[in-house]
């Protein structure tokens, strides 16, 4: 069982007064723009997952706590907790080095995306 | 090399002479103390090239294995493994067969498999020990109560013989449940499927291993994919820990390591890998015969013919490649069943263990092609892959030898996820084993 | 026969014999029913012994006669059940049940008894009977396997029996955090102990044993000039008295998880059920959250097997040498020491000098020598080196040794030349040491294989766990002790204060020399068993079988003879496995691998795992304010979520359908009051509030003015309904949303979720008020003529409060909020008054009403009510893939709005298809005939199946109102299908037809609640 420290309340807790929230960083289409979602965007957005086996990035909730959210920092195998940053934040660069290249490949596209508008 | 759809000669001969196993052959070789008993399947080096590689020989990897070679003759196969056979959740689950389902493609899936399982150990001269001892869902709310007599009349309707019965046939059934109607979720019913049950999972693997060995494929094990090599959007083999090997077609098996597969082809998949837990108590004399699945208080529970019951519940919240649950989930689990049964309180816990189980967005299991020509996958079966091995090779197979999908493979194909087509168990019972 | 007491009189033996033991104190206690007695501080082994018990068991799968081979956890043959009736425990080791009074032990696993067992003409055919053999056979006739084979298997199998009733005892468990958790209180346990907590760390150290010190009694080895046990004794009791250290035994360390994770398992009142009666649970589950843990769990002896090496009286050498110390028993009254090592010739001597003759010791090296060597040699104990026990000879069918053969032995492996027959009724063997990794292990440590131990010892690991002593293969006294001490204080910190570590001293001693079975003269394998797993009846031979037939892998093997997989999880058996198949497949052991070590190191009780968390604790129940007036009033329940809601009321000899049929009558032609106050209720408030409805609801709320409310639909994003309900708007961005009983939690949720992860830039509050409030609904055509008798300056007039408004004002003196909705057709209002008012207003309606025939009524009446009207209820019409569109709600889903949750997904060709199923209501043929719940239509009877489902019933219920059964259900296409008959097969050749009509069966204009 994890122990996971709040990042907003500064909790330390067990895993069971947490809640996974699953992936992070999954971006909503309609939220960009509601027009022109293909089906295949819709799919990505619902059902597509990274699923690394190393270092990933998870979306938590603070259950019995503050009951926020957070971004923890979590390796899939260890179970080892890397770090924590804000819901509305993207992962720390020392964090992102440390992650699945799955990751690194996801936040270069976004930022290509970006600098392509 | 073999011809793609005839058996060589020299592999016909070892399908005659595998030697048969029965109560006969067995006292022939007690005369000389089971010294002179041959290989159940050989430990081959890859040959350069395959019609077909199977990644991954779990049950699902095997059958489809065996029923590529006796259905399709398809006998140039290899069926690679990292790690060793029926390794994987084949050897790690709680044995629970059943087929009574809600949904369409669920019901002709899982009767299907169901089905083949009754009469395995004669198909494979193995003994799987299918044991159609009876399974019962208990009804705790009149919620689930509903949604039972919904799926009792879907499954009659399908062909599937199983039904509703009542507090008094339950306690009759089980002996040992708590049918006190003051507890916290008194039972108010059950659905009973007379032909559901447990087999002996190893036997399952190893069965479908000698059936297909003997049929001329080649298990191939302590073998990793390292890669898999492609020719623009066509597949021509493998990098393996032994050598590259070429495939006319690769087939994907890998349940818990799926996404980490298909990435090397390039493909992503609607997948997340967590951990399922299961355990057994010591070994005890007979306490109860049925199968007991409680989804409202997410516990299931049966007998194993060597006196251990055999436990489960539902899966962890969070990704988990490392085969270890965590113990909440565990104790939800053992909970809820000594609430339900109490007297294993007084009993004792023996041996605990997690497998990886591929959740799909829906909970029903992948069968498909993929965009990558030559490249199929079978996986996505959540915490209940065991039941289905059968019938999930079998359809599989088909898929492979004739490169498109049959009526049942054809639901679960990947497409359903962009076209909403889903297939929702879980509006039949919360644990979906 | 005659049972001869092995109890060794102190006499002469410098009373070193039967420490543990009170030979003043004598207690009575029953072994299968027959009076026996020991003495204060036995074990049952001991006790059994002592009485000239010997066979306590009979094996699995050959039913073979089994005696006591071990010490404490490690015993694999002798299980017992302890206890009678519900408090029946089977299966526990003889050697860890200390006696008490009126103890109760029964053998188990044979019949008619234990030392005359019918199940032992299974050893005769044991030929038939190898590894798997039932993989190979019960295939025919097919149908046997389930009737005849299985169930005879399954009587044969499994080892005690289940306890006969709910358990009458509890349990219970504790959580907490130290700075080290110390496993093991041997010497090296202690030692890391005293160092970590004179550092001042806070130090928990436990030991599965009622008594400190490991083997630390019979190791032999000084500390501070004197014996191991002075020293352990004060070191225990230092730790005790330290403050910040907490000294557990008979408490085992059962598990290791994530993030240090650790479980214990304190056995309170095993020992002496008497503690229970002042209210003490039996076990006690400790779940501690350590930041270091320290494995000092020690090693067990591994013997080597031999031919017949599991008759009576065949102990590991340290398990005779304890059991003599300790309880001043012995196993026979002759004895042979067979060894690879020099400890073995500790019990030779210790033996010798209790007045227990040794009549030989077989030594596989070829020359043995060294201090313990020579000792034995003066005592004038004769020994044979380099020899082998080649096989051994006993009588009444096994249960009694009579002699062993001894023959040279060669490290070839093979047995040659003259044999010898020693005469002797026991025999100590010792084939070295395998460390406790298990717990290392648990969380996913690895191993490495030491060569000079001959075994596996801990790779570091990831987590801060690190193994210390005999774990660690570190047998030399002093060695052990530097590493002991050098932990606690690595534990500790740098800087930390140091504890004085004694002086530590021993006998050197000579390498041993590694046999994994001593091969039988004459043909190998053939009839004469080397036992490597008793419990399972595994052999040498089976292993190799296993081999042979392609099973290669440690883990085929494993899995195909059950090697390693009885309930001492191979503590025993595992290495000396290994050990074969490295023989026979000429690959060194660390090749062959090792299988991987699982929680739990001991079975442990599932009541601990329960903990309190049993009958009423089980799960919470959520009451209404109301509850107990709806309980006086003889209500049945129906649980929703956690909440019980009255289903009906039924009055004297009144049935369910009867008092439901009566309730619904009312409520159409009277009045009824339902108390609704589980419905959930959340506040939505800030400049953002209308705008965040409308991304939550298919429909638009933004525009919604003060004191109106409206009915709003909510998809997930996958497009499928998943709650709904009635939200006003209490003031300027100020909105109360009303969402189903089970769904409230999840709805706050889900809000929560999208204003912290999605729409960040929001400004709104949520907050869940569903248990401030009693609500309820107040239906029926007398509905305003009783609330008008209310005191307050609440206007409930047609004009006043219009359908679908609400008004704040004061009722009866308190604060209510008054909605005029209805879920009933009727003219309804909902009366909302703080809960801590809501009996009492309750109370106040019945008897306002009470001249009206006002009665209340259940949500089995309100069901019937909404369906009679048409209205869907989630969870009944929608099951988590119904759209709205497919309920006709489109009505209720906006084409205006650019975005809310689920839009893009209604446009997905599936959903958007139009062959779905659609909500349709339904007219059976026969009035009187109600359609079964879930019932499915078909295109068309067919004799072959499955038949065409074309859709299913989603409600059905007797309409009193309507003196007919009605029901609603989602068929294919269904709207386009009005007029139209379908059919439904209920049963076997039951086929109930029904017609398809508009849901609204009653009052389509909507004027009952209009008025």
């Amino acid at each position: 069982m994890l122990v996971i420290t709040c990042p907003v309340c500064g909790i330390e807790g067990e895993e069971a007064d947490f809640h996974c929230g699953g992936e992070a960083h999954i971006t909503r289409p309609a939220t960009e723009n509601p027009e022109g979602i293909t089906d295949e965007a819709q799919r990505d957005y619902i059902y597509m997952r990274k699923n690394p086996k190393g270092v990933h990035f998870e979306r938590w909730r603070c259950d019995r706590g503050c009951g926020k959210w957070f971004h923890a920092c979590r390796h899939t195998v260890s179970m080892e907790i890397l770090g924590y940053y804000g819901i509305t934040q993207k992962p720390p660069a020392a964090l992102l080095k440390r992650a699945d290249p799955l990751w690194q490949a996801h936040f270069e596209a976004q930022a290509k995306k970006a600098k392509s508008k | 090399m073999a011809l793609r759809g005839v058996v060589p000669a020299h592999l016909s001969l070892d399908c005659a002479t595998m030697k048969k196993y029965s109560i006969f052959s067995l006292a022939r070789n007690a005369g000389n103390y089971h010294k002179d008993w041959e290989r159940a399947w050989r430990s081959p080096d890859p040959k350069k090239e395959y019609d077909v590689v199977i990644v991954g020989a779990g049950g699902h990897g095997l059958a489809t294995a065996y029923y590529l070679a006796s259905k399709h003759n398809v006998t140039n196969v290899a069926v690679i493994e990292k790690g060793w056979l029926g390794g994987g959740n084949t050897g790690r689950n709680t044995t629970i067969i059943r087929s009574n389902y809600l949904q369409d493609p669920s019901m002709a899936m899982y009767e299907l498999s169901r089905s083949l399982y009754e009469d395995l150990s004669q198909e494979l001269n193995y003994n799987i020990m299918f044991s159609p001892r009876g399974l019962l869902m208990l009804c705790q709310t009149e919620h689930e109560l509903r949604a039972m007599k919904r799926t009792s009349h879907a499954n009659r309707l399908a062909g599937i013989e199983a039904e509703m019965i009542d507090r008094a046939r339950v306690k009759e059934l089980v002996p040992i449940i708590n049918d006190s109607e003051d507890c916290r979720y008194p039972i108010l019913g059950a659905y009973y499927q007379p032909r559901g049950g447990t087999a002996r999972h190893d036997a399952v693997a190893w069965g479908y291993a000698r059936g297909s060995d003997a049929r001329g494929v080649d298990i191939i094990q302590q073998c990793e994919v390292t890669s898999i090599t492609r020719e623009g959007s066509r597949v021509t083999g493998l990098d393996t820990t032994k050598g590259h090997i070429k495939a006319k077609k690769i087939a994907v098996v890998t349940a818990g390591n799926t996404s980490l597969v298909m990435q090397m082809a390039g493909v992503s998949m609607p997948i997340e890998s967590v951990c399922l837990q299961a355990l057994v108590s010591e070994p005890i004399k007979p306490v109860i015969d049925v199968v007991v699945m409680a989804n409202t208080v997410h516990g299931y529970m049966s007998q194993s013919d060597k006196g251990e019951l055999v436990i489960g519940g539902g899966a962890d919240s969070y990704n988990n490649y490392s085969q270890r649950g965590s113990f909440p989930a565990l104790e939800h689990t053992v909970t809820a069943l000594v609430e339900t049964f109490p007297i294993i309180s007084r009993l004792r816990m023996l041996r605990l263990w997690g497998g990886i189980v591929d959740m799909t967005g829906d909970r029903s299991p992948i069968i498909s092609k993929t965009d990558v020509d030559g490249l199929y996958v079978n996986c996505g079966w959540g915490t209940g892959g065991f039941k289905a091995i059968p019938g999930s090779g079998y359809v599989f197979a088909d898929l492979i030898a004739r490169d498109q999908p049959g009526d049942i493979a054809g639901a679960f194909g990947l497409d359903r996820f962009k076209q909403g087509r889903t297939i929702d168990e879980s509006v039949a019972a919360a644990v979906a084993h | 026969m005659s049972n001869k007491p092995y109890r060794v009189p102190t006499a002469g033996t410098g009373g070193t014999v039967g420490r543990l033991i009170d030979r003043s104190q004598t207690v009575d206690f029953t072994w299968n029913g027959q009076k026996h007695s020991g003495y204060a501080g036995d074990t049952l082994a001991s006790a059994l012994f002592a009485n000239g018990i010997r066979v306590v068991g009979r094996s699995f799968k050959y039913h073979r006669p089994r005696g006591v081979i071990g010490l404490g956890s490690n015993e694999p043959n002798a299980l017992v059940g302890v206890g009678t009736g519900a408090r029946l425990e089977p299966n526990i080791r003889a050697t860890q049940v200390e006696l008490f009074p009126g103890l109760a032990a029964t053998a188990q696993n044979a019949w008619p008894s234990v030392e005359f067992d019918i199940g032992q003409i299974n050893s005769l055919a044991s030929r038939l009977f190898p590894a798997g053999f039932y993989y190979k056979t019960f295939m025919w006739p097919q149908a046997f396997w389930k009737s005849v084979y299985e169930p005879i298997i399954r009587r044969a199998a499994g080892l005690g029996v289940a306890p006969d009733g709910p358990d009458p005892d509890t349990y219970e468990q504790f959580n907490c955090h130290c700075d080290v958790l110390v496993v093991g209180g041997g010497v090296a346990g202690l030692a890391a102990a005293e160092a970590a907590s004179a550092g001042g760390a806070r130090v928990i150290i436990a030991d599965e044993n009622p008594q400190f010190g490991g083997i630390s009694d019979i190791a032999g080895g000084t500390l501070d000039g004197e014996a191991q046990s002075k020293w352990v004794a004060e070191a225990a009791q230092r730790l005790a008295q330290a403050g910040h250290v907490h000294v557990m035994s008979r408490t085992t360390v059962i598990g290791h998880f994530h993030h240090n994770y650790v479980m214990m398992l304190e056995r309170v009142a095993d020992h002496d059920p008497r503690i229970m009666n002042d209210g003490a649970p039996r076990h006690r589950l400790w779940k501690v959250r350590a930041k270091r843990v320290i494995i000092a769990s020690g090693a067990i002896e591994r013997p080597i097997p031999f031919a017949n090496n599991d008759r009576p009286g065949v102990m590991l050498s340290t398990a005779v040498r304890a059991h003599l110390v300790r309880y001043g028993v012995a196993p026979g009254y002759r004895g042979v020491i067979f060894t690879n090592n020099d400890d073995a010739y500790r019990t030779a001597t210790e033996l010798l000098s209790a007045g227990v003759p040794v009549a030989r010791i077989i030594d596989v090296r070829p020359e043995p020598d060294g201090p313990l060597v020579e000792a034995a040699r003066t005592a004038g104990i004769e020994i044979s080196a380099g020899s082998a026990i080649c096989g051994l000879l006993a009588k009444s069918g096994g249960k009694h040794i009579t002699s062993v053969k001894v023959a040279p032995y060669s490290t070839t492996g093979r047995v040659s030349g003259a044999e010898e027959q020693v005469d002797c009724d026991f025999v100590a063997v010792s084939g070295g040491w395998n460390p406790v990794v298990h717990l290392h292990c648990h969380n996913g440590g690895k191993l490495d294989f030491n060569d000079e131990i001959q075994s596996f010892v801990s790779r570091k690991h990831d987590d801060p766990v690190v193994t210390i002593g005999s774990a660690n293969g570190s047998f030399d006294l002093a060695a052990l002790m530097d590493e002991a001490y050098a932990a606690g204080e690595a534990a500790a910190g740098a800087s930390a204060a140091k504890a004085k570590a004694p002086k530590a001293a021993s006998e050197p001693e000579g390498a041993l020399e590694p046999l994994w079975y001593a091969p039988a003269t004459g043909k190998y394998n053939e009839g004469n068993k080397h036992f490597i797993d008793f419990q399972n009846d595994v052999t040498a031979a089976d292993l190799e079988l296993a081999q042979r037939e392609g099973y290669e892998s440690v883990e085929h093997t494993k899995r195909y003879t059950t090697l390693g997989m009885a309930t001492d999880q191979g503590k025993t058996s595992n290495i000396i496995g290994l050990g074969v198949l490295s023989g026979s497949t000429g690959k060194p052991i660390p090749e062959i691998g090792t299988t991987t070590f699982r929680p739990p190191y001991t079975p442990f009780s599932f009541g601990s795992i329960a903990g309190t968390q049993v009958g009423k604790l089980f799960h919470v129940v959520r009451r209404t304010a109301q509850f107990d007036w709806h309980k006086e009033a003889g209500a049945t329940w129906e649980p929703i979520g956690d909440w019980r809601r009255a289903y009906c009321y039924p009055k004297g000899e009144e049935d369910k359908h009867a008092a439901i049929n009566r309730e619904i009558l009312t409520v159409r032609g009277k009045v009824g009051i339902l108390d609704a106050s589980t419905l959930g209720k959340i506040e939505i408030k800030g400049p953002d509030a209308g705008a965040l409805l409308d991304r939550i609801y298919t429909n638009t709320f933004s525009t919604l003015k003060p004191g109106r409310g409206r009915y709003g639909l909510m998809m997930n994003e996958m497009g499928f309904l998943f709650d709904d309900g009635v939200t006003v708007c209490l003031g300027k961005d100020h909105y109360l949303m009303h969402t189903t009983s089970g769904g409230a939690e999840r709805v706050v949720q889900w809000l929560e979720e999208w204003l912290q992860t999605e729409w960040t830039d929001m400004k709104v509050f949520v907050t869940a008020v569903t248990e401030q409030w009693s609500q309820f609904a107040v239906a029926g055509p007398k509905a305003r003529t009783l609330l008008e008798k209310l005191e307050g300056d609440v206007d409930f007039s047609a004009d006043g409060l219009a359908f679908m408004s609400m008004s704040e004002g004061t009722l009866e003196g308190t604060r209510a909020r008054v909605f005029r909705i209805s879920f009933s057709g009727e003219l309804s209002y909902e009366i909302a008054v703080p809960a801590n008012t809501g009996r009492v207003f309750w109370e106040k309606l019945l008897a306002a009403g009470e001249e009206f025939g006002v009665e209340p009524y259940g949500t089995e009446a309100l069901h019937v009510l909404r369906a009679e009207k048409g209205f869907i209820a989630i969870g009944d019409e929608t099951d988590g893939t119904v759209t709205p569109l497919d309920l006709g709600m489109n009505w209720a889903v906006s084409k205006k709005k650019a975005d809310y949750l689920g839009k893009r997904a209604l446009e997905l060709p599936h959903l958007a298809d139009e062959n779905r199923k659609e909500l349709v209501g339904l007219l059976t043929e026969d009035p009187n005939e109600v359609l079964p719940d879930g019932a499915y239509a078909v295109s068309s009877v067919t004799e072959k199946l499955p038949m065409d489902m074309i859709g299913q019933v989603t409600s059905t219920y007797w309409s009193p109102t309507l003196n007919r059964s009605i029901a609603m259900a989602l068929i294919k296409k269904g709207r386009t299908k009005m007029g139209e008959k379908v059919t439904f097969p209920v049963a076997e050749g039951k086929v109930i037809r029904a017609e398809i009509v508009d849901p609204v069966f009653y009052d389509k204009e909507g004027e009952r609640q209009n008025v």
